[in-house]
């Protein structure tokens, strides 16, 4: 095969056979089966398609899978530990903050990078680091209060 | 006078796309039995074998009609004592897989967790017309009520058999038959083993009364929650099969437009990719999203281009073209308008321009299509599974029983996933390729070649007498719709009219449909008049309003708000609507605050009090209000789908602007719960208020009266 990439990702490592071009969205959701990161606009704009690379959130419909060698990255996918979710993952499913929820892996995903550089955000923080996320469902609200309550609870294991 | 209204069947409006034929289901007995194992099946079938559901098609009168009482769904106690609901209706957010499965756990007495449904499957579920109209809850909770109930009594009955005893004495809870006379008990699952008992029903209503609900009327969280936030939940865009193959078709650059010549050499040249042309059909498959994409890409095709209307004229075009025959059907009229006018005290003319508006669902239209022996599977986020695979049957000239549509739970909708687009390309490509092909619209698509909410004019005329009552109401909306377009308020003297316009871009249903724009007319002239007749506007509705479940809701927006409130500071302004549409009532009251200097306007903080009947869910139903409220905010305050020369303007997120974080208000939801009344449904109604209130409330603010929508998509200035 001319392409020989590989990314590593959720900590193990995948040979990709897609064009080197390929946005890493389709490479994670299509060849690799992991399906939990979205396609809602392509163009960087609805937040549906966040993955973290190297820890920092990124949206993975605006980076070539070539550019996406050299830091693991993680998926929805590797969030849960054990059998155990995320607390960003259990804030969401306990204030129900999700309706149609195809914004939702986004929306964790852009969280927990939040919640990497800033443990304890404001409202405000919150606000200006999601505003990239769109939901036309309207769970706003209960998205602001399940990153809330996971930064509670974060904090407080790790005290 | 009691003003409780029971019978609120959909009005089947134009922009509701028709209900499809009527079809038999076809899953003989004994295969299902064979499906699902052995066990207690209900099935509910209509009197005559027709599964006669939801308004039929044709019937378009102005008033609301009785629904038929010809209902099919079904349910299955299996031997593992695990009950299976099935029914045609489709989940997309809004909760129904939940409150349906609350219904049946509540009236079949059987916990919550117990119980799984099998939805929108056109070889597994009952024929069903489509998920629209808010029709869900009104149908299907007393459908499921009926059948489960139904079950219930099959299970005391083998009891009864078993014990020898009277079945009137036994009682159900908790998954199990008891004797209360002999302490013995069997279990749901002990009772199904080894059964194929099923059962016919007439349909009756036997249904256990709100006020008696166990399951039904809590606040459970969404089923399969886990799996949406862990990212395994498989929409149709997450579906992958065996050697499936992606697929792309070729739009034209302007609305209208007609193919004149394709060369298809370079793509053709390109590895793993197959061009489809079948007429005006130009499409492409290849292993990769991406490399479709280039493929279709280096098509050359020429295009011949017809003049369009653009947005920029659309409201006088709508205007200049309306249909000059006036069709009794969409006219109610009652006592005389010209009478009322001179006898009012004050008269007031406006007129309301509102924009076409995209649904914008964040999973774009996407369709798997996989054909086996001439037999063709969809999987597709479609609204209308059944008229999908009748479109599917007769696009392909094959039989309807050799098509099967399955909807998996879909990435929104609101109203915008009727047509069965999506699967007809997926369906043509496989064909073609011979392998399952999957097509997902690209946003662009979405925004292009999706359909929209109609654009509209609407012309009011009032009058109102010194004490500030209606004596006179006129009301003509253009092009955009029907629904809620009869006035709530008490006026004696009344002309109501839609005036037909043919399509200028593609259109269909949203969720609420017209009553959005209607109740912004009506909402928007219902201020103004409070201002003339120097009444609050909260006193002057009342003044005019005799239905008791929309005083209710007023009161209770109005309390919880603390209407009326003072001006505390600089371009602070409130504001207040109401509204009733398909068995529910809205009131919104609404604050904003506009920078005179910059033109900068904020919605601060949003009341919405809401009684649709008895609640089945209220945690699902405080999601779709608040929802409604902040999806409302975008067409009320800066959305709309801009055109020219046919083509879409704007067809991106950066430059078709949704609600984001930062527009989103405080919002509370104010839930009544009127266990006296049958639930209606809440998917649509409380979106239809926030609107004017928001308008009302810049009125306030500024002095400035806002009579389009959106408001101020370019912020407000003072004049």
């Amino acid at each position: 095969m001319a392409n020989s990439l590989e990314i590593e990702v959720n900590g193990k490592r995948y040979a990709v056979s897609y064009p080197p071009d390929t946005p890493l969205l389709y490479a994670l959701h299509d060849e690799l089966g992991l399906t939990g990161t979205k396609y809602g606009c392509g163009e960087g704009q609805c937040g549906a398609c966040t993955v973290l690379i190297g820890g920092a959130p990124r949206r993975s419909c605006q980076i070539p899978v070539s550019a996406a060698t050299a830091k693991p990255i993680t998926t929805i996918e590797g969030l849960e530990k054990d059998g155990k979710l995320h607390p960003l993952q259990q804030a969401f499913l306990d204030a129900g903050a999700f309706q149609c929820a195809f914004c939702t892996s986004g929306m964790v995903m852009s969280s927990v990078g939040l919640l990497q550089t800033n443990a304890n955000p404001k409202r405000e923080d919150i606000l200006q680091f999601l505003q990239g996320n769109i939901c036309r469902c309207g769970t706003h609200p209960r998205v602001i209060e399940a990153v809330q309550h996971a930064a509670r609870m974060m904090l407080e294991r790790a005290r | 006078m009691n003003t409780v209204r029971q019978s609120f069947a959909a009005e089947p409006e134009r922009f509701e796309f028709g209900a499809a034929p009527l079809h038999k289901f076809d899953l003989a007995r004994r295969e299902f039995f064979k499906l699902l194992g052995a066990g207690v099946a209900v099935f509910v079938v209509a009197k005559d074998a027709l599964a006669a559901q939801e308004t039929p098609p044709g019937s378009r009168s102005f008033h609301n009609e009785e629904l038929p009482k010809e209902i099919t769904s079904w349910l299955h106690v299996g031997e593992d004592g695990v009950v299976t609901g099935f029914t045609g209706k489709a989940e997309m957010g809004q909760n129904i897989r939940t409150s349906i499965s609350q219904t049946i756990a509540d009236e079949l007495r059987v916990p919550f967790e117990s119980v799984r449904l099998v939805m929108a499957d056109t070889s597994l579920t009952p024929f069903d017309a489509g998920t629209f109209g808010s029709r869900t809850t009104p149908t299907m909770t007393p459908q499921f009520r009926r059948v489960a109930e139904a079950a219930r009594n099959l299970l005391i009955g083998v009891a009864a058999k078993e014990w020898n005893v009277a079945p009137e004495g036994l009682v159900a809870a908790d998954a199990k038959v008891t004797d209360p006379a002999s302490k013995r008990s069997f279990s749901y699952a002990e009772l199904a083993r080894g059964k194929t008992l099923a059962q016919n029903l007439p349909a009756e209503d036997p249904v256990t009364p709100a006020t008696e609900w166990k399951v039904a009327g809590k606040p459970l969280p969404k089923v399969d929650g886990r799996a949406f936030v862990t990212g395994s939940h498989q929409y149709t865009s997450d579906i992958r099969l065996e050697g499936m193959l992606y697929g792309k078709v070729l739009r034209s650059p302007s609305f209208g437009a007609t193919l004149t010549s394709v060369d298809d050499s370079a793509p053709k040249a390109m590895s793993g990719v197959t061009v489809v042309r079948d007429g005006d059909f130009v499409g492409v498959t290849a292993p990769s999203v991406h490399e479709a994409q280039k493929a279709l890409d280096a098509i050359r095709a020429q295009w011949k281009e017809v003049p369009q209307v653009s947005s920029k004229e659309i409201f006088s075009y709508l205007k200049k073209n309306a249909e000059p025959s006036s069709n009794e059907r969409f006219r109610h009229q009652k006592g005389s308008v010209e009478e009322g006018l001179a006898a009012a005290a004050h008269r007031l003319e406006t007129t309301h321009n509102v924009a076409y508006i995209a649904h914008a669902p964040l999973e774009p239209r996407a369709a798997l299509a996989q054909w086996t022996d001439g037999k063709l599977t969809v999987w597709t986020g479609t609204q209308r599974p059944f008229a999908n695979r009748d479109e599917l049957a007769s696009v392909f000239h094959i039989p309807e029983s050799s098509v099967r549509v399955i909807v998996p739970d879909t990435g929104a909708a609101y109203g915008g996933k009727h047509t069965s687009d999506a699967a007809i390309e997926a369906a043509r490509l496989a064909r073609a390729a011979g392998k399952p092909v999957k097509v997902v619209w690209t946003r662009e698509e979405e925004f292009t070649w999706a359909y929209f909410r109609p654009a509209g004019v609407i012309e009011v005329k009032s009058g109102i007498s010194r004490d500030g009552k209606l004596t006179a109401w006129e009301f003509h909306n253009y092009h955009s719709g029907m629904s809620g377009i009869e006035t709530p308020y008490d006026v004696a003297n009344q002309h109501t009219e839609y005036h037909q316009v043919p399509l200028v871009l593609r259109s269909g249903s949203y969720r609420g449909l017209a009553a959005t724009a209607n109740h912004f007319a009506r909402e928007t002239h219902m201020d103004a008049l409070a201002h003339v007749a120097q009444i609050d506007p909260l006193e002057f509705r009342l003044k005019n309003l005799s239905d008791v479940r929309m005083r209710s809701v007023l009161e209770a927006v109005a309390k919880s708000f603390g209407w009326p409130r003072k001006k505390t500071q600089e371009g602070q302004g409130f504001g207040l609507a109401c509204g009733f549409e398909k068995g529910s009532y809205v009131a919104t009251c609404a604050e904003v605050a506009v920078n005179h200097a910059s033109g900068d306007v904020r919605v601060i903080r949003v009341v919405e009090a809401f009684e649709c009947g008895a609640i089945v869910n209220p945690d699902g139903l405080r999601n779709q209000v608040v929802g409604a409220v902040i999806q409302g905010l975008g067409g009320a305050l800066f959305e709309a789908v801009e055109f020219e020369n046919g083509r879409i303007t704007n067809p991106h997120f950066a430059a078709y602007r949704v609600p984001r974080f930062r527009d989103v208000p405080k919002i509370e939801a104010v839930l009544l719960d009127r266990k006296d009344i049958p639930s209606a449904g809440a998917g649509e109604t409380p979106i239809m208020a926030i609107a004017p209130a928001v308008g009302n409330a810049l009125f306030d603010a500024t002095g400035i009266r806002l009579n389009n929508l959106p408001l101020v998509p370019n912020g407000l200035r003072a004049a």
